[in-house]
């Protein structure tokens, strides 16, 4: 257990590493790079422009620069932003629980209805509800996600007025009622796509335990068809799920940058379209990196999960 | 060694004729991949021909008539803030937005084949190095990617182009990596190999031909994709740039009349929404028809 511990930690530990050069890259390598931002103004001369390059250290070899970033990072040292000066770390970290907040209760959302969907799907196969379940699902991932927000925003803020079309809560009005009210929209548009995948990749895991040798021992023991789903096929199906979850943070984190800006919440996603528009590279860089080592972190997590879940894994693999 | 194979051609039967070959019935019999077929036909064709049909232009302001809802005068589909009908600036953004979304699957496929190909073929050192790159470009949220880069170059059609293929060849080269890595032990390509046959040629003449199933399905999904990535980035302002309409930059606008004029920003979307469901849908069918693993009733 400890050796396969190790070794997918060493992996993810050389994943950041290759994350960062790349990272590293788009920051330098992109016409322009960081120097753009002196350049695009029109309003230095060359020396002024290479005397800010002497001064930010733009002039030396690359892999001196890359590395000189690379420790600052590590160290914590994520720069500052243009927009106001304040550290980029303290400005990500005040945004990123709104979006963690939207981000897990879709998520725990999904694995409900998703999960429900899929087994319902896999038990009663080529029913009408299954093949309007497939539909629904295929569907679901072709809709533009900031579309389907719109038109929610539409039928049930401006049409029928039940929901507030933005932000996390009403202003002077900080009750918990207030704010679930002004998280509907957003974790159904969130919702939607993690659903979908949800219910597909549990539709076809259970679809895969119910032909397998012990749940045919537990039918001919004679238990209740019941039991078989819950007590044998059920426990069995839900362990692949672990790493769909974990592989799924990516999706979740570009849903959620969509969804935000459409509802206006102020999180990680508003505030990185937010930094581009202002050409703020440090934050955006910042969260750049930070969102690649949220998706490590989810799918490390997964892993090890697994592994204490799955024992067989960690034996062999 | 051609006396052989001469006897196998006299022995086989003729070949079934194209729409009777199994994996086309299955195709055939696979009903949303039809529908998924037809849309796309009927949404090229209304794109490249449509425009010419129509009796207004896309860029023609008819100011009297601005805010024309659908079906309500001589515009079909209503019309826009300027008084431009909404159903040519539709058909004239999905030439934009189809074939950004078809341009950006070629590159994304050259890219991704021939980094699969070469990881799947020299596993080892290069193998390992090229597939932890691959994993390494994954970490980040595609749209996140996408967006990064576009702050930092000057949007254009091409370029914009070059952007979705450049974040959206991964999986691709994940699929033919797998599939390379598992025909390189098969029999024919141990006998081109004992034949002395150069690299190059076991790489496009044996192994690519046989993994062109795999590669024809993520190339159906690959233009699925593109389409989407292109709407997002055109909604959020860093793609496509007005007055050139493409369905995303469509929608950026409309967002701003959802009370007023809501048709502006339902069409669009459901225009994106049928040509992304067409090409999963057909994606999805090509994938129960060209893998007879899966063929399960």
């Amino acid at each position: 257990m400890s050796s396969f511990l190790l070794r997918r930690f060493g992996q993810a530990v050389l994943l950041l590493f290759i994350v960062s050069m790349i990272g590293f890259a788009i920051l330098h390598l992109a016409p322009g790079g960081p120097m753009s931002q002196f350049a695009a103004g029109g309003e230095m001369s060359q020396e002024d422009l290479d005397r800010i390059a002497q001064q930010l250290g733009l002039n030396r070899p690359l892999p001196v620069q890359y590395g000189e970033w690379l420790w600052r990072m590590l160290s914590g040292d994520w720069g500052r932003s243009y927009r106001d000066g304040q550290t980029v770390t303290a400005i990500i970290g005040s945004h990123i629980g709104a979006t963690l907040q939207l981000m897990a209760t879709s998520t725990v959302l999904a694995m409900t209805f998703g999960a429900w969907i899929g087994i319902l799907g896999a038990i009663r196969r080529y029913s009408l509800f299954d093949s309007l379940a497939t539909v629904g699902a295929m569907i679901a991932l072709s809709i533009p996600t900031f579309w389907f927000g719109l038109v929610l925003i539409y039928v049930f803020s401006v049409w029928l007025g039940w929901l507030p079309s933005g932000n996390r809560y009403t202003i002077g009005d900080g009750s918990l009622m207030n704010q679930i009210h002004h998280m509907i929209g957003p974790v159904m548009v969130l919702a939607l796509v993690s659903t979908a995948v949800w219910s597909r990749y549990m539709r076809s895991s259970m679809l895969e335990v119910v032909n397998q040798d012990y749940v045919r021992t537990a039918r001919a023991k004679g238990l209740s068809e019941r039991s078989i789903l819950i007590r044998h096929a059920l426990r069995n199906a839900l362990l692949p799920m672990i790493t769909i979850t974990g592989l799924h943070v990516p999706t979740l984190l570009s849903g959620a940058l969509v969804t935000e800006t459409v509802f206006t919440w102020p999180g990680m996603g508003r505030l990185f379209l937010d930094s581009i528009s202002y050409r703020d590279y440090p934050v955006v860089m910042g969260i750049l990196m930070f969102s690649a080592v949220l998706v490590l972190l989810g799918s490390l997590t997964a892993d090890l999960l697994y592994g204490v879940a799955d024992p067989r894994i960690a034996r062999s693999g | 060694m051609s006396a052989s194979h001469v006897s196998v051609e006299t022995l086989s039967l003729p070949p079934p004729g194209l729409w009777h070959r199994p994996g086309f019935k299955r195709f055939r019999r696979h009903k949303l991949a039809v529908f998924g077929a037809c849309g796309i036909v009927l949404l090229t064709l209304a794109c490249v021909l449509g425009p010419m049909l129509l009796p207004y232009t896309d860029t023609f302001i008819d100011i009297r008539q601005r805010f024309a809802p659908p079906f309500s005068g001589p515009h079909i589909l209503g019309t826009d803030p300027l008084g431009r009908d909404i159903l040519a600036r539709l058909l004239m953004a999905g030439r934009i937005s189809l074939a950004v979304g078809f341009c950006a699957m070629i590159i994304a496929m050259a890219i991704g084949v021939c980094i699969g190909l070469i990881a799947g073929f020299y596993e080892g050192i290069v193998g390992t190095a090229l597939m932890r790159f691959v994993d390494a470009m994954l970490c980040f949220p595609s749209i996140f990617l996408l967006l990064a880069i576009s702050a930092l170059i000057q949007p254009s059609v091409p370029s914009i182009v070059m952007l979705i293929a450049m974040t959206s060849w991964m999986e691709v080269a994940r699929v033919v990596e797998a599939q390379i890595r598992s025909l390189k032990s098969r029999d024919f390509v141990q006998a081109a190999v004992s034949f002395g046959a150069s690299h190059r040629r076991i790489m496009f003449r044996e192994l690519l031909p046989n993994a062109v199933a795999p590669i024809v399905v993520a190339a159906t999904l690959n233009v699925a994709h593109a389409i989407l990535a292109e709407s997002y980035i055109s909604f959020l302002g860093y793609g496509i740039q007005p007055p050139t309409p493409s369905w995303g930059n469509m929608l950026e606008s409309a967002q701003s009349y959802l009370t007023s004029a809501p048709w502006l920003a339902i069409l669009p979307g459901a225009a994106i929404t049928l040509a992304v469901t067409s090409f999963n849908f057909v994606g999805d069918g090509l994938r129960d028809a060209l893998d007879p693993r899966m063929d399960l009733g």
